[in-house]
């Protein structure tokens, strides 16, 4: 907790906040939310409205969104829950931002796989363009955050920034993904490797090369006694 | 012998091919799904009990067993339900994503098969937040199921009534964990319960419910049409079938890649890996099963067959068969000290001994990493994880603690190194309370 966001709630954010409401986009998105979960345990859909309530605010504010207090009570009372039981949510689950963030979130993974394929220099780079951990660059363009394993262990290091992947990365491919957002571009998700695909092995598959080209059906040989069956 | 593309489960695994239905029914998906159901609940769990497919997400239980446990009469109040779970987040496990993005129909299949054999009501799947294009996708690919009366009311037409809903995460480790799943579908902090009751008792909405991971539903439709002999041929006795494994860290070629259980580490890494980075003199170290197992010094990982008997033969587990290699350039202090600090990220902060161990754990954990303690500390730490250990509602405090004893087991004299480097004593200093 440490190392946990203050909770703004001045009279300013309730201010801004305070006449919250879903847009259209977002109301047609609470009700396919709703009809997810049986009659009378709308409380399920706390983390669905809280991200939803977080895009809108993000999208009000151009930045990746954040939860103002005000907020937090709207959803509190459209699930018909008490305040704490969505409050307590909000503050325990990592991807709800409770203070305001950057245009885009930077987020590193460091954990172990990561780091052993060389996340201290995506750090360092993210460091070198002025990204600090925890803090908004002057710019209001960047924030940086150290997150826990992203599941992306076979093409790592990689850092998610706002709903976006970029894996296999390196010193200078993080600088350029970062330029070009800076830019106003739009980088290539996913692995920033040359030729590599997803997440087989570099230089090409393995095995399933068939499926490279083609949408391969594999049922025709599933009778087929293996060719000089090696016991 | 190795493993024939033919009998590889998922067959578009990297993505090549797209994962839409027209394109997922062309490769073997939902070919008429309705005879598979037609097989009978029984016939379905015994097949799957005869395959001796063990759960994927770590613990292996036997799969077909945990949906026995199921009510065979759901009463119209407490119906049955399948909870579904993708919250992978265990460090180096990176093999459901690769599922959920690409090979989603096989999933979704698989939750109508098994949700029937357990007679439940609706399939709740829950990904973990951070996988956002992932959950795109399976959205995406649950509409079109619907949209083809694949699921849904009377289900590819057999009569059944069966839904599946995706549900999404906010990023938090322990939602893994059955039990605080079902705390965080109930729209909770995913704080572990405590067992009994267990959750085929009163799980969801304290409805009968069994959770399985995504690998263990995703290939049973395929057990299921090439029979239980079929999956059973591949691996060593009790450890049969086939398993995506999930290498990272310093092999020249990291991947995600399906092969046949039991399979050596060595074959493995030679295999799909390119061999380890500056060769086999250069292994250090491996961390077999994802974070929460003992990691294995070089020697005993090296001929070690890659399953759930065989790495437990040498102190360690196949846990989800993500492996983690480390060289001689790795920083072994280091890298255990920064599972350490997830650990500490991750406790839910529900049980003193994980939330304040896991903290204090970690903060002796760094100052081993530069020596900054005195020896007698390694004991008091190994003490310390001793307490931890089995001492809290869930898992996580075991899996906070084995790193831990895993390290000073095969690394103690290079955590002793580190502190007579830096000056430390050499004889431990006598406590009062002795």
């Amino acid at each position: 907790m440490a190392d946990a966001a203050a909770i703004p709630d001045e009279a300013e954010v309730r201010a801004r906040w305070g006449a919250f409401q879903w847009n259209e986009d977002s109301k047609a998105k609470r009700d396919a939310i709703l009809s997810r979960y049986p009659a009378g345990r709308e409380q399920s859909a706390s983390i669905p409205l809280l991200d939803l309530a977080q895009r809108q605010v993000g999208a009000e504010t151009q930045t990746q969104g954040w939860l103002p207090v005000p907020v937090i009570e709207f959803v509190a009372r459209e699930i018909g829950v008490p305040y704490m039981r969505v409050y307590e949510v909000a503050t325990f689950y990592t991807m709800f931002n409770l203070a305001p963030v950057g245009r885009f979130h930077v987020q590193v993974c460091g954990t172990t796989p990561c780091m052993l394929r060389g996340s201290d220099d995506v750090l360092a780079a993210c460091k070198n363009k002025g990204l600090i951990k925890g803090k908004t660059t002057p710019d209001g363009l960047f924030t940086l955050t150290e997150v826990e394993c992203m599941g992306n262990c076979s093409s790592a290091p990689m850092v998610q920034i706002n709903d976006d992947n970029y894996e296999d990365l390196d010193y200078d491919r993080t600088i350029a993904i970062l330029e070009t957002l800076a830019n106003g571009g739009t980088p290539k998700p996913g692995t920033q490797e040359p030729g590599r695909h997803t997440v087989e092995p570099k230089g090409g598959p393995t095995s399933l090369t068939a499926m490279v080209t083609e949408n391969h059906d594999y049922r025709g040989e599933w009778n087929v006694a293996s060719q000089g069956a090696d016991a | 012998m190795s493993l024939l593309d033919k009998d590889r489960i998922f067959t578009n695994l990297y993505g090549y091919q797209s994962w839409r239905l027209d394109a997922a029914m062309a490769r073997g998906d939902w070919d008429n799904t309705k005879a598979l159901l037609e097989l009978g609940q029984d016939k379905i769990i015994d097949t799957i009990k005869a395959s001796g497919l063990r759960g994927r997400g770590g613990a292996g239980f036997p799969t077909g067993t945990k949906w026995s446990f199921m009510p065979k009469e759901p009463k119209p109040d407490r119906p049955n339900f399948l909870v579904i779970n993708a919250d992978e987040s265990e460090p180096g496990s990176c093999k459901d994503r690769e599922i959920i993005r690409h090979d989603p129909h096989k999933l979704i299949e698989g939750a109508l098969v098994a949700g029937f054999a357990m007679r439940a009501r609706a399939a709740y799947i829950y990904i973990r937040g951070e996988y956002i294009r992932e959950a795109e996708v399976l959205f995406a690919a649950v509409a079109e199921a619907y949209d083809k009366g694949l699921v849904g009311k009377n289900a590819c037409g057999s009569g059944y009534d069966f839904d599946v809903f995706v549900h999404r995460g906010a990023g938090a480790y322990i939602c893994g964990e059955e039990t605080a799943m079902l705390e965080s579908l109930e729209g909770k902090k995913g704080q572990p319960r405590l067992k009994p009751p267990f959750p085929a008792g009163a799980g969801l909405y304290g409805c009968p419910t069994t959770v399985n991971n995504v690998e263990s539903i995703a290939v049973a439709p395929t057990i299921l049409r090439r029979g239980a002999a079929w999956f059973s041929s591949f691996g060593a006795e009790n450890n049969k079938g086939t398993k995506l494994f999930q290498i990272s860290g310093h092999v020249n070629t990291p991947c995600v890649v399906e092969e046949a259980m039991s399979i050596p580490f060595r074959e493995l890494i030679e295999k799909h890996c390119g061999g380890i980075r500056g060769g086999w003199d250069n292994l250090l170290a491996v961390i077999p099963g994802g974070s929460s197992v003992p990691l294995v010094p070089a020697k005993d990982i090296m001929d070690a067959p890659m399953d759930f008997d065989g790495l437990k033969a040498v102190g360690s587990g196949l846990g989800t068969a993500a492996v983690i290699v480390m060289d001689k350039s790795t920083d072994v202090v280091r890298a255990i000290s920064r599972l350490s600090y997830f650990y500490k990220h991750e406790s839910c902060g529900q049980c003193t001994p994980c939330r304040e161990g896991t903290g204090w754990m970690w903060r002796v954990m760094e100052r081993l990493r530069t020596g900054d303690a005195e020896i007698g500390e390694i004991d008091m730490l190994q003490q310390v994880t001793k307490q931890v250990e089995g001492h809290s509602i869930c898992a996580l405090g075991d899996a906070a603690a084995w790193p831990v004893q895993g390290l000073i087991r095969h690394f103690r004299p290079e955590l002793e190194r580190r502190i007579r480097e830096r000056g430390g004593d050499t004889a431990p200093m006598q406590e009062a309370a002795e």
